[in-house]
């Protein structure tokens, strides 16, 4: 009898890329139903967008490359960089912004280096800071949390439609009145003038820890982030990394110099802290690789966000930490390598 | 009763996989004996060396057990006949080796008598040989190691002697999926393996051997356990370890069982170890207490593919076919033949190759295999995570794409055991073990064009240098012959200059 002839291993692999990408964007799902609790129904808008303007730029440059379209979209990676884009996007922003953004990161920071898995950069967050430093004004233009004790109003889906496409308001709405500065601004602006952490607690946009609000999703987004874990589709080092990046240094300035440093918890539960954790630090392609080079370069994104919100001038600094850190992956893949069984220490010599 | 001597005291082995064992399915039955088969078929090369050189001719009638062919070099084997008849061929038939796809062998038609050569005389018992004498009598029972490396066992026991050792270590493992040759063996055949082991310890002045069996295999442990408290021998020890690919591996085991980690490139004596496979143990026992060398071994017959697993105490020289027709035959989705395991096998094309010392298992697999799915790397490091030799496997892939073979030097591509447990887990599919496979055949090219390269230049070199050579050596006797012939006076010069016109007109003249 006659076969046919193959290399061993004779076992398929059980994963595949798309269901690690999918699992991601399930794991999202909570956090995202919390966050349009909390803002309203920006967030759906921004979702819908970068997710047509990530899917299309991905298929137009998958075709151009002269690569595989439908069996690429498959494993749903576009999508996952439209999701942490809609995430990271004020839940009222201009359209095109929003498909700036999503283009820009699918088409300059991942196709032009040689599609997924050559992306040097997380794409999302190339695209968002595009967006931030090319068009600030767009970029700051957030709801007040819902929230019982302030006159909060929440948008329908038709207010926000029509400023997200049209970037106007209906006549009864005042802008005024709707946008509200996020928690991290506040404390900027108060801390800058000479205001105490403590005074600025009392803010109605104020949580038991973060921003009211802010605080929710983030524990919504750690369920998912815990939930990838267990799943394995993400491993503890990077998230700890980030979360010790950042608890560390604030931990010692809140209780070394009280009164005009925000908390560590104020700072693990506003902003992008816990999503960046979980969801964006941990984009594999444009991480390091190693287990220990993961806990620097987890630790590296938490420091970097922690010195950006105390001593840069964005309120966050997510984006600019997971950027600064994908430059530093080559360094830190080579001076982390781990110990070859067999050797007594990591082998030398750099060759070519 | 409860299981005998589980030690659990271990080594640190990184990485590795829990795999679905699949081994059941072949060990409902006891060992089963396939009768003579018609034909035999002997590779020269059943072992790591030279092939062997035969010492049977064309037409000859053999015996079982008789010499065929003698080792040739260092790390030869002899091979013996596994059944009597005549040889009726010495030819190229394809095997299941590593490299290429047919190779010598010698083809017998039995007769079905099974005719055993006469028993040997200097059946001494082992303990009243030198250990010296010991181990080339093993040397000449054709005994390799059968977990698969086939290493001349003779030669790797005389290379071990010339180093301090500590432990003889008797893998009992089996960590690949399916494979249950050496499960049966311990269950049926405990007390050979343990006689097996006195005889290596006395031939090597070991005074300590651990017998290593995975959790996984209770029965094989209860009957190790029941014939060592029957022999009464302290120095063997029992240990159990936990089910762990690839924990079988011999480097991999020594780490395992005394926390020592073989140095890259060296050997487990470089640590005091010597690692036997439970099998090849056995083997030495029936050669040196009742004088049959290697002509047979236990193989697992198994897979989806085929009728009833089993496993099977076949000759050396059946053919895969008639192993397989034997366990029932193949069923309607057999899709691929192995030879050996799921995660390490080699698969053949032709059922015409002959089972041979190494082969510990004839796997047949039904899923088609699934070619061009391959996706690019996303850099999640779940084969480091895996890698039993801490080696980046992702990172490796990279430089093996752009053939870069510092940075596959530095990244320690000859470290890598090619057990596959990074392929299984990469979710982009990509055939890591293969690459790595095909980047280390590049390695060998190069280097062998190397040495060719170096070769050529001496070679040219030499040439030059002999020209150069003989050009001065006409020069001298030029020298000389002018010298002699002034010496000689005019007349001579004369005669010399005739000579020569006389040579150019006769040249002319044709």
């Amino acid at each position: 009898m006659q076969f046919e002839r193959r290399d061993a291993p004779f076992i398929s692999p059980t994963s595949d890329v798309g269901s690690i990408m999918r699992h991601v964007l399930y794991a999202l799902i909570p956090a995202a139903l919390a966050y349009v609790w909390f803002f309203g129904p920006g967030f759906v808008l921004n979702l819908i967008i970068a997710g047509i303007f990530s899917v299309l730029g991905e298929a137009t440059m998958l075709h151009l490359r002269g690569k595989p379209v439908d069996s690429t979209l498959a494993d749903y990676s576009a999508l996952v960089t439209a999701v942490l884009l809609a995430f990271a996007m004020p839940a009222l922003t201009p359209w095109w912004v929003t498909a700036t953004a999503a283009l820009f990161g699918i088409v300059f920071a991942k196709h032009l280096y040689g599609g997924l898995g050559y992306n040097l950069f997380n794409p999302a967050m190339a695209g968002y800071v595009m967006a931030l430093v090319a068009f600030p004004m767009h970029m700051n233009l957030w709801t007040a949390p819902r929230m019982g004790d302030i006159d909060y109003q929440l948008l329908t889906f038709a207010e926000t439609a029509q400023f997200t496409f049209t970037g106007t308001f209906p006549d009864y709405l005042s802008f005024d009145a709707i946008s509200r500065a996020t928690p991290l601004d506040v404390v900027k602006a108060g801390l800058n003038n000479m205001q105490t952490f403590d005074e600025l607690r009392a803010y109605p946009i104020m949580g038991d820890f973060g921003g009211r609000g802010w605080e929710w999703i983030g524990n919504f987004i750690a369920i998912g982030g815990f939930w990838l874990l267990l799943k394995k589709i993400i491993r503890w080092q990077i998230p700890l990394g980030v979360l010790a990046g950042i608890l560390i240094p604030s931990g010692l300035m809140y209780f070394l110099v009280p009164g005009v440093n925000p908390s560590p918890g104020f700072h693990l539960f506003t902003g992008g802290t816990i999503l960046c954790a979980f969801f964006i630090a941990t984009d594999p392609v444009s991480a390091a690789t190693s287990n220990k080079g993961r806990l620097f370069y987890g630790f590296g994104i938490g420091f970097l966000i922690y010195a950006i919100r105390e001593w840069g001038s964005y309120a966050d600094g997510v984006a600019f930490a997971v950027l600064l850190m994908n430059m530093a992956v080559p360094a830190i893949d080579y001076v982390t390598r781990p110990r070859i069984v067999g050797h007594v220490k990591t082998q030398n010599g750099d060759g070519g | 009763m409860s299981t005998p001597a589980a030690t659990y005291d271990l080594g640190k082995l990184y990485g590795g996989l829990r795999l679905p064992a699949e081994k059941t399915v072949s060990t409902s039955l006891e060992i089963q004996r396939i009768p003579v088969p018609d034909q035999l078929v002997l590779p020269l090369a059943q072992h790591a060396g030279e092939p062997a050189h035969p010492v049977v001719g064309i037409g000859e009638y053999v015996l079982k057990g008789q010499l065929l062919a003698e080792p040739y070099g260092s790390l030869s084997a002899p091979v013996h006949a596994s059944s009597s008849g005549k040889v009726v061929a010495i030819e190229s038939w394809p095997v299941s080796r590593r490299f290429g796809e047919n190779a010598p062998c010698i083809v017998i038609e039995c007769d079905g008598d099974d005719t055993p050569v006469a028993p040997s005389k200097d059946m001494a018992p082992y303990n009243s040989l030198p250990p010296n004498a010991l181990l080339k009598r093993i040397l000449q029972g054709g005994i390799v190691g059968l977990g698969g490396a086939v290493f001349p066992t003779g030669q790797k026991l005389m290379q071990a002697t010339t180093m301090p050792l500590e432990y003889l270590i008797l893998n009992g493992v089996e960590c690949e999926p399916y494979i249950s040759c050496d499960d049966m063996l311990m269950r049926e055949q405990a007390a050979e393996v343990l006689g097996g082991a006195q005889i290596l310890m006395h031939a090597l002045a070991l005074d300590a051997c651990y017998v290593v069996v995975e959790s996984d295999k209770p029965d094989a442990i209860m009957a190790i356990g029941e014939a060592l408290a029957e022999l009464g021998d302290e120095r063997i020890v029992l240990k159990q370890v936990p089910t762990i690919y690839p924990s079988g591996g011999e480097d991999q085991l020594v780490q395992l069982v005394t926390n020592r980690e073989v140095p890259s490139g060296g050997l487990p004596t470089d640590v005091g170890c010597v690692v036997q496979n439970v099998g090849t143990s056995a083997a030495i026992y029936r050669w040196i207490c009742e004088g049959e060398p290697l002509i047979s071994r236990v193989t697992t017959v198994t897979g989806p593919g085929v009728r009833s697993p089993m496993n099977v105490m076949a000759r050396i020289g059946t053919t895969i076919a008639d192993v397989v027709s034997f366990a029932g035959g193949y069923n309607e989705e057999a899709e691929q033949l192995i030879i050996g395991g799921p995660m390490c096998g080699k698969s053949v094309t032709t059922d015409r190759v002959p089972l041979v010392k190494a082969t510990n298992c004839v796997l047949v697999l039904t899923e088609k295999p699934v070619y061009g799915n391959e996706q690019p790397c996303i850099r999640c490091g779940e084969c480091a995570l895996v890698c039993p030799i801490q080696l980046l496997p992702q990172q490796l892939y990279w430089y093996a794409c752009a053939d870069n073979e510092s940075k596959l030097r530095t990244y320690g591509l000859t470290d890598c055991i090619e057990c596959g447990c990074c392929d299984l887990v990469c979710p982009s599919h990509i055939p890591l073990t293969s690459d790595f496979r095909n980047a280390k055949a590049r390695f060998q090219e190069l280097a062998d064009e190397k040495a060719r390269a170096e070769r050529a230049r001496l070679r040219f070199e030499s040439r030059n240098e002999r020209i150069a050579n003989e050009q001065q050596q006409r020069e001298r006797e030029l020298d000389e012959q002018k010298a002699a012939a002034k010496k000689a006076g005019p007349s001579a010069i004369d005669e010399i200059l005739n000579r020569r016109k006389n040579k150019q007109q006769n040249k002319d003249d044709e």
